[in-house]
């Protein structure tokens, strides 16, 4: 250890150019070496880079995958998604904890070990599953908890606990992933696991102007498949046709929604088709610069998709004068996140891309006018990229031969919970909820949360509904829930999912979330009144109507749809104040103080 | 070249300059858009939304959206003002905010806010957050208890004071005001003539060494209820 942290901080400074933009990867390289960042390595990053302390700090501490507390040599995150749950994360942790001495939040005496609980890490067809620093693992039990620990204290490499296990299917077996993780394609369809040769959109898209492009991707009806359903195409107008001097293309690779995983197994399958799909992007808008924004989860296709990216370059698609056409130059790079879920945020993943908290940004300006560094540019989603590529490859009419008359060709959807075939369909936009139950093999659902926890819970009654943006629309999570499950316990982890990941920054999201998890809690905990619901709705409504970007104008959407399409399930949670006592009233609780004071027990044994 | 923009604000017809905020032009009308976390001269923020307005049935941040030509603007009508008592009723218990003995009371636009729109007690449980003081600095105070999270310290001192001295640390419910250095607020270059102290909005800045030199009933808003200036209040709504 010759080197100090100043002396480190400097150098990796200097290797990224002491480019203020890449600070939040400098405090990556800070934490995995040094397993946190203190505050003299605070101290020599602010002056290294030139930022003020007080921004390091700020940036430090809003990502999740940053620690200021030293942290063990070996991180095991396990996945607390309402899926993990169902499929025994508790069972899990405690077998962890016990194997590990430690509860979560802690680190071992020897320093080799933290545990910490994590949010969907897009595992949720595998579940339950945790990060071991970057490692993946999977279908864990209390027994391969327990012999992970074992290995890892025997070798004290993750790499050691795959080799145990054993690698996954496709591509998870390469050389530069080994990783556990299975694919689970379930319904591979035509456009996104279908043939592909590299190159072969692409030199269709050069042969066409610009504008005859992003012309075909609208003839296409394209829109983005992160959720949000915005027309590509126009997308693409708006950067091309905005004043700057330089234009980027974000490829958003941060897909953080819980129970989401399928772009994960695009990044493994179909990188080519993807990085094809953002080479059109580039030549369609006029950028010349690109970033695949990675979720720190997806650390481990880190190596793999350099390859990729390296084996283009060779091949003449990425660099200058791609494909033969001069004065086209395109270059990719990748950026990691640091575990935040607001960063799938466009305007929060620029903040973070230009080195910032994951803060969204005020709209306007738009990212199409000023995004990154405030030049043009256009953030679009791993599978809306795919589509891209496909649209020039086989024409748009080829690919807007199926879907619904507002959502044009098919979607990935990631399917978990309850079901006989957790995994990625391919399916026509359209499709019945009913259908999607049947091809994944859960005859028994109850409940279906679509669009992960910021989508909407429909019930029996709803499962004719249509999976489409006139509909119900999607990123592409669909979480199944049979009759056992309580709807509001599904609706407490999804709160306790939102306030864990708002970034704070405004009122109504920061403390209205909050509210809303109190008062289910009250209910869960029997202390419910019927008032309550309508109090409910509307701190929801505040909450949607006031906040300030699409996390917390979505995250009362379980409250509001399960108000709605399970009304019966709260109202039976509920009780009406009788005999002038409200049930709100927890008097053992407030009693506790004073009992304790006085060393008073209870006159009545409560229960 | 015309450089009016005109756009209609609760029904009246206003006329705004290209890049003013609907904050502003409203201002500029004499309609009293509520506010806190906006400060004249300062960057806007966006980040307590007590501004928020339907923009042509869309809501929007008052202080962060540019006028436009042919805007419908709904600025203060009895919804906004039930969002903005809920958002008010929000930060009252998201701090710990204990006006009766508060230096700021008087002058504080949080608890001014709050009678304006009629709020007695909040309807929400208090929240009861563990926040830090420092104490650190010769000349000044900080309460993190009575912080909103506003920023104008955070805008201030970065581009009227040019010295960086407050940022933010965490996030979400945990989100606290920093300072420029490993903990205490001694170890920055802060002064008690910074512009971060003054714009304050409520007790969570206060400098050291005076207290109460305004005699409680004397101060700003006990005299006349906040925004006045622009719009005197109508009959006051309660609940």
């Amino acid at each position: 250890m010759g080197e100090s942290v100043g002396d480190f901080v400097r150098r990796v400074s200097h290797e990224l150019g002491r480019n203020r933009s890449r600070l939040l990867e400098l405090a990556r390289a800070v934490q995995e070496r040094y397993r946190y960042v203190s505050p003299e390595a605070m101290d020599a990053m602010a002056r290294s880079m030139g930022v003020p302390r007080v921004e390091v700090e700020g940036l430090v501490s809003f990502y999740a995958f940053l620690s200021d507390r030293p942290q063990g040599r070996i991180v095991i995150r396990l996945s607390d998604n309402v899926i993990d749950e169902m499929k025994g994360a508790a069972r899990v942790g405690a077998a962890f904890q016990e194997a590990l001495g430690i509860g979560f939040g802690q680190t071992t005496a020897d320093g080799l070990f933290t545990l910490e609980w994590t949010p969907c890490i897009g595992m949720s067809d595998q579940a339950p599953a945790a990060l071991i620093n970057h490692v993946v693992a999977t279908q864990l039990s209390s027994d391969s908890a327990r012999r992970i620990v074992e290995i890892l204290r025997q070798d004290g490499s993750p790499e050691k606990v795959v080799r145990a296990f054993g690698f996954g299917d496709g591509n998870n077996g390469h050389d530069l992933v080994r990783a556990m993780v299975h694919n689970n394609i379930r319904q591979p369809g035509r456009v996104i696991f279908g043939h592909m040769a590299p190159g072969e959109a692409l030199s269709k898209a050069l042969a066409m102007s610009p504008v005859e492009v992003i012309r075909d991707v609208k003839t296409a009806r394209l829109r983005g498949r992160g959720g949000a359903g915005f027309p590509t195409g126009m997308k693409w107008d708006f950067t091309r046709a905005a004043e700057g001097q330089r234009r980027y293309v974000i490829c958003n690779a941060d897909e953080g929604e819980p129970g989401t995983f399928k772009d994960r197994v695009i990044l493994t399958e179909r990188p080519d088709l993807m990085i094809e799909g953002m080479t059109i992007a580039a030549y369609a808008v006029g950028a010349e610069m690109g970033i695949i924004y990675l979720r720190a989860e997806y650390a481990y296709l880190r190596a793999f998709l350099e390859h990729v990216l390296e084996g283009r370059r060779r091949q003449g698609l990425l660099g200058r004068d791609i494909a033969g056409k001069k004065g086209f130059h395109f270059d990719i790079r990748i950026q990691l996140g640091a575990g935040a879920y607001v960063c799938g945020e466009e305007t929060a993943l620029i903040s973070s891309c230009e080195g910032d908290r994951g803060d969204p940004k005020d709209r306007p300006p738009f990212p199409t006018d000023k995004g990154l560094l405030s030049h043009p540019t256009t953030v679009n989603n791993v599978e809306t990229l795919c589509c891209v590529a496909r649209i020039l490859e086989h024409g748009p009419g080829w690919f807007s031969e199926e879907g619904s008359s507002q959502s044009a060709g098919p979607k990935l959807l990631s399917i978990s919970g309850d079901c006989a075939r957790p995994g990625v369909y391919e399916v026509p936009f359209g499709i019945t909820l009913a259908e999607v139950l049947r091809l994944c093999g859960a005859e028994d659902a109850a409940a279906v949360q679509v669009g992960g926890p910021s989508g909407q819970m429909v019930g029996r009654e709803g499962f004719g509904r249509r999976i489409c943006y006139e509909d119900l629309s999607t990123g592409g999570a669909v979480m199944v829930f049979d009759g056992s499950r309580d709807v509001l316990w599904i609706v407490n982890k999804f709160l306790d999912f939102f306030i864990e990941e708002s970034c704070g920054y405004c009122t109504p999201c920061r403390v209205g979330n909050v509210l809303m998890r109190e008062r289910v809690q009250r209910i869960r905990a029997g202390r419910g009144e019927p008032s309550d619901l309508d109090y409910l709705r509307r701190l929801a409504q505040t909450v949607k109507t006031a906040s300030r970007c699409g996390l917390g104008q979505t995250s009362p959407n379980p409250v509001l749809t399960t108000l709605d399409n399970f009304r019966g399930v709260y109202q039976s949670r509920v009780q009406q104040p009788t005999d002038g006592r409200r049930p709100a009233f927890d008097l053992e609780a407030a009693l506790v103080e004073a009992r304790a004071a006085t060393g008073a027990r209870p006159a009545v044994t409560p229960g | 070249m015309n450089n009016t923009i005109n756009l209609v604000v609760d029904g009246r017809p206003i006329q705004g300059r290209p890049g003013q905020s609907i904050l502003e032009a409203a201002q500029a009308a004499g309609i009293w858009i509520p506010r806190l976390c906006y400060s004249k001269g300062l960057v806007p923020h966006g980040s307590c939304r007590l501004c928020t307005v339907y923009v042509n049935g869309r809501p929007q941040s008052a202080c962060t959206q540019p006028v436009a030509e042919g805007m419908f603007v709904e600025a203060n009508s009895q919804r906004l003002l039930e969002l903005r008592r809920d958002l008010v009723e929000m930060l009252l218990i998201d701090g710990n905010h204990f006006c009766m003995f508060c230096e700021k009371s008087g002058s504080c636009e949080l608890q001014a806010l709050a009678y304006r729109f009629g709020i007695t007690a909040p309807r929400y449980p208090y929240l009861w957050p563990q926040r830090e003081l420092d104490a650190s600095h010769p000349d000044i105070f900080i309460d993190r208890n009575r912080c909103i999270l506003c920023a104008r310290c955070v805008r201030a001192s970065r581009d009227v004071d040019g010295k960086h001295v407050f940022g933010f640390y965490g996030r979400g419910p945990g989100k606290r005001v920093a300072v420029n250095a490993h903990v205490r607020l001694a170890d920055t270059d802060a002064a008690v003539t910074d512009k971060a102290l003054e714009v304050c909005p409520v007790g969570a800045l206060v400098p050291k060494h005076q207290g109460f030199t305004v005699p409680i009933g004397q101060r700003p808003f006990d005299q006349r209820p906040i925004g006045s200036d622009t719009q005197p209040e109508k009959a006051p709504k309660t609940r």
